[in-house]
């Protein structure tokens, strides 16, 4: 029997008042933990797109230029040369959407199309062969394929594009998203073909790769400083400029959500400090019955204080645990990488949320247990 | 040397509408050994007179010695002390903390004096003195009757072995029968163990336990 043990009764003496004060601990400290980790795994997402795309430039006409909204072969021919042909590989690409039928099957795809030679260069693929310049064929996005795949749309299948018939010659693997081109859900083919059946000789864009990841800026500048050199007339953007515009709103939804999180803490510990207070109020005469037979001040400090501390470990670790499980759902739902919640960043969020909560719950005791303390024992004993 | 000595002592409570002469100057010396009845009308500052014997209060002045230390100019922690380590309180509403059970109610002055060894045993062994028997050593003090919660009360007060024991009106909450029997145990303490007492009571008949009777009128000794 200590102070502890007062304070574990009293807290189970009330249950259901302390259950409420404690569910307010659990949703602070899951709103913290899954909120860090949510943030720390948009950042992980980051840090492995930029591993995996971040050799990428990608070129566009500008678009406040008077150059119009596509790139000729000159351009792209400017480009190769101003990157430094032998730092870069150089894909142009044009892309469009249209519709396609295979067999009986009606739908709408994104057809994306470059030089032959180039597709291997970009793309990789699952099954069959790349198409040559020549010829009628295509490939397929990966995704593309497994939707398909009880409509017969796979390889060797025949898909018409306008009066055209195309043979599935290849399927890509899966990609997945890019900042170039995203061809999990497309048909892909040769230029050649693009350019006689659409009547086009021009290029939506160029995907710059460069072989050193450390060329990137060298290259970015030589290709701003030749193609804008009079007026804009096309953007480039590293993929590692978009991925941080991209995240950089991320992160700053994800420093949102943890301030609602903070501040669901803080209701939380607005109820501890009104359960306390009540607690206090209640026990005013078995307080002033415990001063009179010699526990001091700080003792009594103390019992309340542990009362508070209780409601809030209990809190923390309900909420700890619900946050390992709320982590999983965002990785391996939100993210598809459940991986990111065993990253230590991800764990320490969730030790962070449950200290937070447990920090909250001692600051929100603190006030009632001085008010207990500072209570004199004659008129406390007097209390009914 | 006197257990408890009063020099001059007044207690004044400022009111607004003026003050409360508690105490008009008492000068009184409780020897080691004696049972002390105090009675009086209601009012007259029996109970503020007790609460300055066991420094939960302090005199407003004159000078406080009890087991041989000046209570003046303790701090709340020091008197704190001088309640835990010298003086043992018996209430009229027993004041047991329904949190605990019979028999930690009566450990508890052990452990907060940080007795922990061998507590357990010595609070059963001062509860079977007091007349609890074995079985209620772990019921809830509110499971218990008047008359028993009281004998806890007192095994509670008698447990750290305390100078003296003051009791306010300790069988105003009992019948006749079980009031008596409860001045019967506090009497034989006093006789057997040579516990010192201080008493407060309305009963007239208590005056043949004691060794005297204090008579108290407006705040003064009468
Ligand atoms: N805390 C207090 N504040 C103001 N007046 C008090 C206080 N305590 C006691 N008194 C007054 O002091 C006087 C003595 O009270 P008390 O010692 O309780 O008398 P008794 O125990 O003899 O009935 C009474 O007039 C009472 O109203
Ligand atoms: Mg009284």
């Amino acid at each position: 029997m200590t102070f502890l043990d007062l304070a574990r009764r009293n807290v189970s003496r009330h249950w259901l008042r302390s259950a409420l004060a404690v569910t307010g601990i659990v949703i602070g400290v899951v709103a913290i933990a899954t909120m860090g980790i949510l943030g720390n795994s948009i950042g992980l997402m980051f840090n492995d797109m930029v591993s995996d795309v971040g050799d990428t430039i990608v070129v566009s006409p500008a678009m406040s230029g008077t150059g119009g909204d596509k790139l000729t072969k000159r351009q792209v021919d400017d480009i190769t040369r101003a990157a430094g042909a032998n730092r870069v590989i150089t894909i142009p690409f044009a892309s469009t959407f249209d519709k396609m039928s295979v067999g009986e099957k009606k739908g709408g795809t994104m057809i994306y199309a470059m030089p032959a030679g180039d597709i291997p260069l970009l793309l990789e693929k699952e099954a069959g062969t790349y198409p040559r310049d020549t010829g009628s064929g295509c490939m397929i996005g990966s995704r593309l394929a497994e939707l398909n795949k009880e409509t017969g749309l796979k390889l060797g299948a025949r898909v018409t594009i306008g009066d055209e018939t195309l043979r599935v010659v290849g399927v890509l693997k899966e990609r997945g998203m890019g900042f170039d081109i995203n061809p999990d859900y497309a048909i892909i083919v040769p230029y050649s073909w693009y350019s006689r059946h659409y009547d086009e000789d021009r290029y939506d864009q160029v995907v710059v790769k460069v072989r050193d990841v450390k060329d990137l800026d060298v290259v970015k500048e030589g290709i701003e400083q030749k193609m804008n050199r009079r007026e804009d007339v096309v953007s480039v953007m590293d993929t590692k400029a978009i991925l941080e515009s991209v995240f950089a709103a991320a992160d700053s939804i994800t420093v949102f959500l943890l301030g609602i999180g903070a501040i669901s803490l803080i209701v939380a510990g607005v109820s501890i400090l009104n359960v306390m207070l009540m607690s206090v109020t209640e026990r005013i005469k078995e307080i002033g019955v415990l001063r009179s037979i010699g526990t001091r001040r700080r003792e009594v400090m103390r019992m309340f204080i542990y009362e508070a501390l209780i409601l809030g470990v209990v809190g923390a670790v309900i909420g700890g645990a619900l946050s390992f499980g709320a982590g999983y759902v965002i990785t391996a739902v939100i993210v598809e990488n459940p991986d990111y919640l065993f990253n230590p960043t991800s764990l320490l969020y969730i030790l962070f949320g449950m200290a937070f909560g447990i920090f909250t719950s001692a600051a929100s005791g603190l006030y009632p247990a001085w008010k207990a303390a500072q209570l004199n024992p004659i008129q406390a004993l007097r209390h009914e | 040397m006197p257990v408890i000595s009063f020099d001059a002592v007044t207690k004044v409570y400022p009111l607004p509408a003026g003050d409360v002469v508690a105490l008009a100057g008492i000068d009184l010396a409780i020897e080691k050994g004696e049972f002390v009845l105090v009675m009086g009308p209601s009012g007259s500052g029996k109970s503020t007179l007790l609460n300055i014997m066991g420094s939960l209060d302090v005199p407003t002045s004159g000078e406080v010695t009890i087991a041989g230390k000046r209570i003046s100019g303790m701090d709340d922690d020091e008197l704190t002390l001088m309640r835990r380590d010298h003086i043992g309180f018996i209430f009229q509403q027993f004041n047991l903390i329904p949190l605990l059970s019979v028999v930690e109610n009566v450990e508890y002055p052990l452990i907060l004096k940080g007795r922990r060894n061998g507590s357990r045993e010595r609070a059963e062994e001062v509860l079977a003195a007091v007349g609890i028997t074995e079985t209620h050593l772990t019921h809830k003090p509110g499971e218990l009757s008047g008359g028993q919660q009281q004998r806890a009360a007192i095994a509670r007060a008698l447990v750290n072995d305390p100078d003296f024991l003051l009791c306010d009106e300790p069988t105003g909450n009992l019948d006749t029968k079980t009031g008596t029997a409860i001045m019967d145990l506090l009497a034989r303490m006093n006789r057997e163990e040579g516990k010192t007492v201080v008493m407060v009571t309305h009963d007239p008949r208590m005056t043949e336990y004691a060794d005297r009777t204090i008579r108290m009128v407006d705040g003064r000794l009468a």
